[in-house]
């Protein structure tokens, strides 16, 4: 066991030196690391929790997605009915299906074969082969039902998602932070971490908006306040203004054009009365749609109809033929900037909701900080003083590989780009207390073969070979503690894991080579007569 | 130098005797901890339970909890209940979680805001949902059960089954001990104590794995030793390393639970208790007397034949 050839012994400092060596850009000035290769660079990440910042776990709307495909498979029915000249008399949408009665006496067969071309067999990876979008089922009396299948859900599902990241990510970058996080969790959820804001408060707002823009003609023909009271007219939604005032207008369902033909939107002021506006442009087909609408409508008001609130119901006064023009109402600065940034970002397909939060202001980060660091320095010194009390000569042996051992576990964080967490401090803390715990039980043992009668080096010798079993065994079974937790636990609960995982390793490591050497060089070095310990 | 001797060399406790008392007294113990959970509860935090959880910090001046608990219980946000976090400036606001799903609840953290205004520094706001809630809660519960199971299975693998048994059965003696502790305590029950949990298990086993090799060991080599003294040898052996490592894992415990700040203190305190207190406990006085009621070693001769003098260790 003492015994190393000058390879071997070269190869553990070597691969020791390496790792330790990872850990040197987190100690050195950014500026310093910045002109070094790409590899050399990478360093720990701090936590939100160290840093500051806000985690934020976003869902998507799961029945909104529902209701949406369920609308538009009705209006598809519609048109291949009404393309296929098929009578029919009822099509209602009833939970999570589309029903059709198909008139008597016309063909169900062929009606059910028209339908079963809307069933697009599914693309998605998920999917198993030969998955359809739609079960359609017929009953008696020439109804057929048309179901949504759970995978097509899914897929849909999965697809706005991955359309919410990509427009989340638009307005995220439109704040100006650094390094923010933008990734799917499970099927409907997105994860967004932004380090480092001070209030949260503005990135809400922009992730919950679902920034669907219309503008739609308001029904003049009907007064807004019987609506209230009653029912609004059937081609009418009955919807309000935004901000305190919450008027009422009818608008009618129809919608003219939509945000998604704005190629582009700009906060400004207003020239007259110095307001602050949005200013939009249409793409081509939008700026046709646009001036055909205006040129038939003057005179007129329509409104610009936002996630179901009016923003503004101007009156057409002219034509607008340039394909550009501006809202206002009642903006700020800010609430002017924000929605510019909302319709450039474009729409999100389905309404996201906050189900989680987590923010860290700046200021607890440098506390929790500095609190990690004081704590590590006294863990440190206690067990330090304790070894050499203890073990003396071997105390301090123990020591440096300690001292190693921690420079490791922040080398194999910076390699894997890890976060660091304050439970993950207190994760490299707790693995200090326990990798004096290897060499803790190789003493014991070499005192316990010493007290056997055997000579200082066969004592030396069997005391490592008898140790490092029970060294491997009984860290094997916190490991898996730690594995479970990584896979278990999110944001700080996982940075605690990792350390400790990533501790573990290399308390093995360092116990079966490094404490090793160091000794067997004492040994060869020293020809001891007795063991100091 | 002299080295500092904690433990004298070749201690003789008859570790074994007091499992007439160690078992009933664990017993009593546990059945205690389990009707505080059930009577008692735990103070389940906002990770499991739902919520808003805010820690603000006044700007200048004490923070004057009388006025802000008057200004907050306007809101009509139900149950808000405010602590004094570390120092005198530092506030700890929680909301019950509000009825309306997940929208609600970020309506209350707006409301809060508003009635408080600039006189504060937020310095922490998490906001967990319902439907988040009741899943952190499932995955922490799984997630114990899979911990136990994997090492369960590990240890069945490494020793004979009636080891892994006993290392289960002190395992699950030291969960229910320290959620009895936590339930005395009403520390936060949140994520962090599922991690302390996990990890009180990983180091209580941890001392019991060491325990059990030096047994196994013992059972090879002295293959006439009556059980009883097979055991009381193994952790009179083994009784050194046990205290300098439980030492040393104290030490820098001590100094996170000391300087590690609020943040963790809940999580160091439920260490310092399981792993410390209980861990060390149960390793010796649960986990290696068990062995004796699980039948290790009865296939040896050590039954039959009279003790030898030659085989003493």
């Amino acid at each position: 066991m003492l015994y190393f050839t000058r390879w071997k012994a070269m190869a553990i400092l070597l691969t020791a030196l390496v790792i330790c060596l990872f850990a040197v850009p987190n100690f050195l000035p950014e500026k310093m690391v910045a002109s070094w290769p790409k590899w050399a660079q990478r360093h720990v990440v701090l936590g939100l929790d160290l840093q500051g910042g806000s985690h934020i776990l976003l869902e998507v709307d799961t029945k909104t997605v529902r209701n949406d495909m369920l609308e538009t498979l009705r209006d598809d029915v519609r048109r291949v009915l009404r393309d296929a000249r098929i009578g029919y008399t009822g099509l209602v949408v009833r939970g999570n299906s589309v029903e059709v009665r198909i008139r008597e006496g016309t063909n169900a067969d062929q009606a059910q074969a028209k339908l079963a071309a809307l069933s697009q067999p599914l693309g998605g990876l998920l999917s198993a082969a030969g998955q359809r979008g739609l079960d359609i089922g017929t009953e008696e009396g020439g109804l057929i039902r048309l179901t949504i299948t759970d995978p097509a859900l899914i897929e849909r599902v999965r697809q706005s998602v991955d359309q919410s990241i990509q427009i989340i990510e638009r307005r995220v970058n439109e704040l100006g932070t650094v390094e923010p996080l933008i990734q799917r969790e499970g099927t409907d959820r997105i994860l967004v971490q932004v380090p480092g804001l001070q209030d949260p408060t503005r990135l809400k707002q922009l992730l919950g908006k679902t920034a669907k823009l219309d503008f739609r003609m308001v029904d003049v023909g009907s007064s807004p306040d019987q609506a209230v009271q009653g029912r609004a007219p059937p081609d009418d939604d009955l919807l309000y203004s935004t901000g305190a005032a919450k008027t009422p207008y009818l608008v009618e369902k129809r919608v003219l054009v939509s945000g998604g033909d704005l190629t582009d939107a700009q906060p400004g002021f207003d020239q007259r009365t110095s307001e602050p506006i949005v200013s939009f442009r249409f793409n081509t087909s939008g700026a046709r749609k646009f001036a055909q609408v205006t040129q038939e409508n003057v005179g007129k008001p329509f409104a610009i109809v936002l996630d179901s609130e009016v923003i503004s119901a101007p009156v057409i006064r002219e034509p607008i033929l340039g394909g550009s023009g501006q809202i206002s109402g009642s903006f700020t600065v800010q609430s002017a900037n924000d929605l510019a940034i909302l319709l450039r970002a474009g729409a999100l397909p389905a309404p996201l909701t906050i189900i989680e939060e987590r923010t860290v202001g700046p200021g607890l980060g440098a506390d929790s900080i500095a609190k990690g660091k004081i704590s590590s320095y006294v863990g440190a010194a206690m067990v330090v003083v304790f070894m050499l009390a203890t073990y003396g000569l071997f105390g301090l042996f123990a020591n440096i590989a300690v001292a190693i051992n921690v420079a490791m576990i922040f080398g194999v964080l910076s390699m894997l780009g890890a976060t660091l967490t304050l439970p993950g401090i207190a994760g490299v803390v707790l693995t200090v207390g326990i990798a004096v715990d290897s060499n803790v039980l190789i003493y014991e043992r070499i005192r316990e073969e010493v007290r056997g009668g055997r000579s200082p080096i066969n004592a030396i010798d069997a005391g490592f070979s008898r140790a490092l079993a029970t060294i491997l065994d009984s860290n094997i079974t916190t490991f898996i503690a730690a594995a479970v937790l990584f896979y278990i636990g999110t944001g700080p609960v996982r940075g605690f894991a990792v350390t400790l995982g990533i501790g573990i390793i290399t308390t093995v490591f360092t116990a079966f080579t490094l404490t090793r050497l160091i000794v067997a060089t004492w040994v060869r070095w020293r020809r001891p007569q007795r063991v100091p310990i | 130098m002299r080295l500092l001797r904690i433990v004298p060399d070749d201690t003789k406790f008859d570790f074994m005797r007091f499992r007439r008392i160690s078992f009933p007294v664990s017993a009593l113990m546990s059945i205690l901890a389990i009707s505080l959970y059930f009577f008692h509860g735990l103070n389940f935090g906002i990770d499991f339970k739902g919520g808003t959880l805010i820690e603000i910090q006044t700007k200048a001046g004490d923070a004057d909890l009388a006025k802000m608990r008057s200004t907050l219980s306007g809101l009509g946000l139900g149950e808000v209940q405010l602590q004094q976090f570390g120092a005198p400036n530092d506030v700890l606001i929680r909301i019950a979680e509000q009825p309306g799903g997940d929208a609600a609840q970020q309506e209350a953290v707006t409301k809060v805001r508003g009635a408080l205004g600039d006189e504060y520094d937020y310095r922490r706001v998490e906001v967990v949902g319902p439907r988040v809630s009741g899943e952190l809660l499932s995955y922490g519960v799984i997630g114990l059960g899979l911990a136990i199971f994997c090492i369960l299975i590990y240890l069945w693998f490494r020793f004979e089954w009636q080891f892994a048994l006993g290392a289960m059965i002190a395992n699950v003696h030291d969960i229910v001990l320290t959620i009895g502790f936590m339930s005395v305590t009403q520390i936060d029950f949140d994520l962090t104590s599922i991690a302390a949990l996990l990890t009180i298990l990983g180091y209580s086993l941890n001392d019991t794995v060491v325990i059990y090799d030096r047994i196994r060991e013992m059972l090879r080599r002295y293959k006439k030793l009556p059980m009883p003294d097979l055991l009381n040898a193994s952790v009179n052996q083994t009784l050194s390393r046990s205290v300098i490592t439980h030492v040393t894992v104290s030490l820098a415990l001590l100094a996170l639970l000391l300087f590690g700040g609020q943040a963790i203190h809940s999580f160091t305190a439920t260490m310092m208790f399981g792993v410390v207190l209980v861990g060390t406990y149960t390793s010796v006085f649960i986990a290696s007397p068990i062995l004796i009621y699980l039948g290790v070693g009865t296939g040896r001769d050590s039954l039959t034949a009279p003790e030898r003098k030659d085989d003493k260790p």
